[in-house]
């Protein structure tokens, strides 16, 4: 990388390389289709192309590149979950998301920050006990530290004790990171679409199409078209599209709501989250406070924003870092999350026979943007659900072998 | 600060609420583990006008919502008992 960037600095030509390679028009026939070009999608699509050999794909979206959850998230990416199955398939996210940039030749800003959950109970330290052994079993680094190693790793953060919850310590995971959303899903999507991948935006899919108990092509706003099988990757809207193949999810559609404050010089370098408060931050790159908490109390297909929001997380949020009072709120969005009972996706193989799902995004789909691609495409490729994807898959309900993710982003335990 | 309506108490901030989600029959208990896991964990999760179980939680008192699930509308709110004696319309 740096070798090719000093060899386009001092060639004098600065000829222009379209990053995205579009081509307009449909075709008829492909050996895969991807409903959905947002991160998830679009890495599946670089993943089956530059491991299996599979570029015929086309990746519809009804909307544009990237401009879903995708666009919506905080940009947390971390490995610290609780149960086993979540920290092994976070942890290969997060060696993906390492090799990202030069994978696919752009830079994703990945900034590795440290990441601190807060425990403010005896309970809360309990949990943070259990993961931290559960992440060190696996490989993740994690431990338990006082509120003393929490003042002094993170100096910002107020340690008072006349507060109404007090800091007792934290889970500390060194290698909780950020990295630029868009840059994932626009890295990915070049990366696809130098192998041939197509990416068709404005293409809004309104029927799929089978042949008894077998997908095998899907109606669109732009005609029909027919694949050897096909993907829904469409967070938000999965239950929407999967009515449309004719089965149903173990998904509630709630919004996430979250906001960011106006920029400032750096002053937080790390990422804190407290579970009970249900509140966390990080500052970006370009110096905003980035916050957020947990879901709306009610389901809802709409990305509104409330004041029930921001008046929450506020009162939280000045008690973490009191100087926070003389911010102002620049921004405040929604993204429509996929909620599931056991806050774990919902991947791989349907009910239906060439049709494969990757659902179930609630508060923790962008951290998994890689690992996603990564196994979607090898389940695609193979036609079975790969190891790591075995306990999301959807039967597991009708086994009651729920997964019971508690380490998911702002779930009170 | 949204308002919903509780049949017993009155407009209320919907801070107050807890949603309960959708209204459905339970099955037989006889039934195969399949109908009975989808009745406990799977959702028609429809975009659109839904009724719903919500609690008024200072009261502990249950009732019945219907909402706009695209547009964050409460059309109306209704006592069990007259839910399920007039019919769902």
């Amino acid at each position: 990388m740096p070798l090719a960037l000093l060899k386009y600095g001092l060639n004098a030509g600065y000829r222009d390389a379209p990053q995205l390679r579009w081509q307009p028009e449909l075709k008829k026939n492909y050996d895969v289709i991807i409903i959905g070009a947002g991160g998830h999608g679009l890495a599946t699509a670089y993943y089956l192309a530059s491991r299996h050999g599979i570029s015929n794909i086309a990746v519809l979206d009804k909307a544009w590149l990237g401009g879903g959850n995708t666009a919506r998230n905080t940009t947390i990416i971390r490995a610290n979950y609780l149960t086993p199955e979540g920290v092994a398939f976070y942890k290969e996210s997060v060696e993906l998301f390492r090799g990202l940039s030069e994978e696919v030749d752009i830079n994703i800003m990945y900034s590795e920050r440290g990441h601190f959950t807060l425990a403010h109970t005896d309970a809360a330290m309990r949990t943070a006990r259990w993961r931290a052994e559960v992440n060190k079993h696996l490989g993740v680094d994690s431990e338990v530290i006082d509120a003393d190693e929490v003042g002094r790793l993170c100096p910002t953060l107020n340690m008072s004790e006349d507060v109404r919850y007090p800091i007792l310590g934290a889970l500390y995971h060194p290698p909780g990171a950020l990295a630029r959303h868009d840059a994932v899903a626009w890295g990915y999507a070049k990366g696809a679409m130098a192998r041939g991948v197509e990416v068709h935006p404005g293409t809004e899919v309104t029927g799929i199409l089978k042949q008894g108990n077998r997908a095998i092509g899907i109606e669109t706003d732009r005609g029909t078209i027919y694949a050897g099988k096909i993907i829904q990757a469409v967070a938000g809207s999965s239950s929407r599209v999967s009515a449309l193949a004719g089965f149903r999810l173990p998904i509630k559609t709630i919004p996430l709501q979250a906001c960011v404050s106006e920029p400032v010089k750096p002053i937080l370098d790390q990422i804190v989250v407290s579970g009970s408060l249900h509140v966390y931050i990080s500052q970006s790159a370009r110096g905003e406070m980035v916050m957020g908490g947990a879901t709306d109390p009610y389901g809802l297909y709409a990305s509104r924003s409330t004041f029930d929001f921001k008046e929450g997380l506020m009162a939280h949020m000045l008690e973490l870092f009191p100087f926070m009072a003389e911010l102002r709120v620049l921004r405040q969005w929604a993204g429509i999350a996929d909620m599931t009972p056991d806050f774990s996706p919902v991947m791989g193989l349907t009910p239906v026979e060439n049709y494969y799902i990757d659902s179930g995004w609630g508060t923790w789909g962008f951290k998994a943007t890689p690992v996603c691609g990564f196994r979607m495409a090898e389940c695609v490729a193979t036609g079975r659900q790969p190891d790591l994807l075995k306990p999301f898959a959807l039967d597991r309900f009708h086994n009651f072998d729920l997964v019971g993710e508690r380490g998911a982003a702002s779930v009170g335990h | 600060m949204k308002i919903m309506n509780c049949p017993l108490n009155g407009p209320r901030n919907i801070d107050e609420f807890v949603w309960m989600g959708d209204v459905k029959s339970a099955p037989d208990p006889a039934c195969s583990d399949h109908e009975w896991t989808s009745y406990l964990f799977i959702e028609d999760n429809l975009a659109g006008e839904v009724d719903e179980w919500w609690i008024h939680a200072p009261s502990n008192n249950w009732f019945i919502a219907r909402r706009n699930r695209l547009t964050d509308e409460i059309l109306w709110t209704r006592n069990p008992a007259d839910y399920f004696s007039a019919g769902k319309s």
